[in-house]
């Protein structure tokens, strides 16, 4: 009994000290892979000793103490490897302060570096994301490939790559300097949001994993809050997943179909999420420093508030889908617009802005045009157009839950 | 770290010397070589002449194999390099993104690989 307890409590302490300790030992020893498996042998040692001495105070500075160890013996034991100029340096380095024997030193914060790191854009972005996780998140590999669909030697193969390119490619181990800062925080903004889109879009694959994913997003977000400098974005990309995600209760019949923002119970919706994602929107606004995740999580607060569809302030959405234009000028920008709209000025209005659209002829794979397409459609009563809108709507899209809605929808429109 | 810049262009597109443009492109390249040099950061430059003067040698099965043209055919095809020494990639990008031709073509970034000893 107490075994386990103890079995737990290490488990436990090495999860949440996984992420800082590889963090400060990539920068001790600028080796990614190095550092992992010094990490992982850390890990061994701890799990082999802390049953019989008890965890140690400070368990982060152990674990480092350890691994650090580990990874000198590591580069001792490739001969070839300790010749070279830089290594010799490294291990004389390491030696010295590993003979300091200090267990109880503060460890500062490095992983702002690694996140910086993992999300350079010199890595794809399938990677970037993989290795945030697995480095930053601490999610084990297994735990990654089975959110992703693939299998785990795959993603295994995916994330050395990755690692050895950041080493042999010399993508370094830092904060941004600041005339990088803006381009590199878009990367790592981008990176989170799209973990968090692959927990709250997909409808494949395990529901827990998904909604893990989300979660995962938003505690990366808010790592990243407490360590970078006052950057209105990150809050507001904090905010917006928040306020997306208090809708996953609702977003899912018991069978697990998906169930679209207009037919949700808002009953359900999780109120301290909406509350949270109020705040930082309350605190961040009125700084003025506006930008693209800052807006959309304001969009996603109105319906946060509407006490249904019909009565959600389209005004103002459409006002918010204006200003985004301006920052990220994309068809499905405005195509959200063109929605409000039509919410306003009803399904004439829209329809007109869809022809518009289509005319420029960007939106022609893109499912969601031809859904609301045909939505308003069916509301002018023009129906066989709407049939075959919704048929084109089904044809395109990848997503089983979304085709599902699509085809209730044109099951509906024959029974009229 | 070494970095070689490879710079692709389309040859087809490439500014003859009889361009009006042509003096500019040399200058920046210039300017560009000036800095580097001075700030020790350039190891070498050089443009290449056109593919169609590109000899391609394999070896297969221990006999010399040489084949007429560049490796591969594809749009844009080798026009010239730069070799600097930079702190990372980050520095090696900035560079990269400074050559004139990175806003006609691409600039490949290579690290340059550091041959282990032999360990016996």
């Amino acid at each position: 009994m107490l075994r386990n307890k103890t079995s737990e409590t290490i488990e436990k302490t090495v999860r949440e000290e996984w992420s800082q300790t590889l963090s400060a030992l990539v920068y001790r020893i600028h080796d990614f892979q190095l550092a992992e498996d010094a990490l992982q042998d850390a890990i061994l040692s701890a799990w082999n000793s802390w049953p019989y001495s008890g965890i140690p105070k400070n368990p982060r500075a152990w674990l480092l103490q350890v691994a650090k160890r580990k990874a000198i013996d590591q580069i001792r034991r490739k001969e070839s490897f300790a010749k070279k100029q830089s290594s010799i340096a490294l291990l004389s380095e390491l030696e010295q302060e590993q003979g300091e024997h200090r267990t109880d030193m503060e460890i500062p914060d490095e992983r702002l570096r690694m996140i910086f790191t993992c999300c350079h854009p010199a890595i794809d972005k399938r990677s970037s994301v993989a290795l945030t996780l697995r480095t930053v998140a601490g999610l084990e590999t297994r735990e990654i490939a089975k959110a992703f669909l693939t299998e785990e030697s795959a993603m295994g193969q995916r994330l050395t790559r990755v690692k050895r390119k950041i080493r042999d490619a010399g993508i370094p181990y830092r904060v941004p300097p600041p005339h990088l800062w803006q381009e590199r925080l878009e990367a790592v903004l981008s990176v989170l949001y799209f973990i968090f889109n692959e927990g709250y879009l997909a409808s494949s694959g395990d529901g827990l994993l998904r909604s893990n994913l989300c979660l995962e997003a938003i505690r990366l977000a808010r790592v990243l809050s407490k360590l970078s400098p006052d950057e209105p974005e990150v809050d507001g990309l904090l905010a917006l997943m928040l306020l997306h995600d208090s809708r996953r209760p609702a977003r899912t019949n018991k069978a697990g179909a998906m169930i679209s923002l207009e037919d949700q119970d808002r009953s359900l919706w999780i109120r301290e999420n909406i509350e949270e994602g109020d705040t930082i929107l309350r605190r961040i606004l009125p700084k003025r420093r506006i930008g693209p995740y800052q807006i959309q999580a304001a969009v996603s607060a109105v319906h946060a508030h509407a006490p249904d569809w019909k009565s959600t302030d389209w005004p103002q959405i459409a006002q918010l889908y204006r200003t985004l234009y301006q920052y990220s000028p994309s068809s499905v920008v405005r195509l959200n617009e063109a929605v409000a709209i039509s919410m306003i000025q009803g399904p004439q209005a829209g329809l007109k802005l869809l022809q518009e659209l289509e005319e420029q002829g960007t939106l022609e794979k893109y499912q969601p045009f031809y859904a609301a397409k045909a939505d308003l459609l069916r509301q002018l009563n023009r129906y066989d157009e709407a049939e075959r809108a919704y048929e084109i709507a089904i044809s395109k899209s990848a997503n089983p839950a979304e085709k599902d809605i699509l085809r209730k929808r044109l099951q509906h429109l024959k029974k009229n | 770290m070494q970095y070689l810049l490879l710079i692709y262009s389309e040859e087809s597109k490439s500014i003859q010397a009889s361009d009006p443009r042509y003096p500019g492109l040399v200058e920046e390249h210039r300017a560009l070589i000036k800095e580097t040099t001075d700030k020790g950061i350039l190891l070498g430059a050089e443009p290449l002449e056109p593919t169609s003067t590109a000899t391609t040698v394999r070896v297969r099965e221990e006999k010399i194999q040489t084949t007429d043209g560049p490796f591969a055919e594809t749009k844009e095809q080798l026009a010239g390099y730069y070799l600097i020494e930079c702190q990372n990639l980050d520095e090696a990008i900035e560079y990269a993104a400074r050559i004139p031709n990175a806003r006609s073509g691409s600039i490949e970034i290579r690290p340059l690989m550091k041959i282990p000893e032999p360990s016996n």
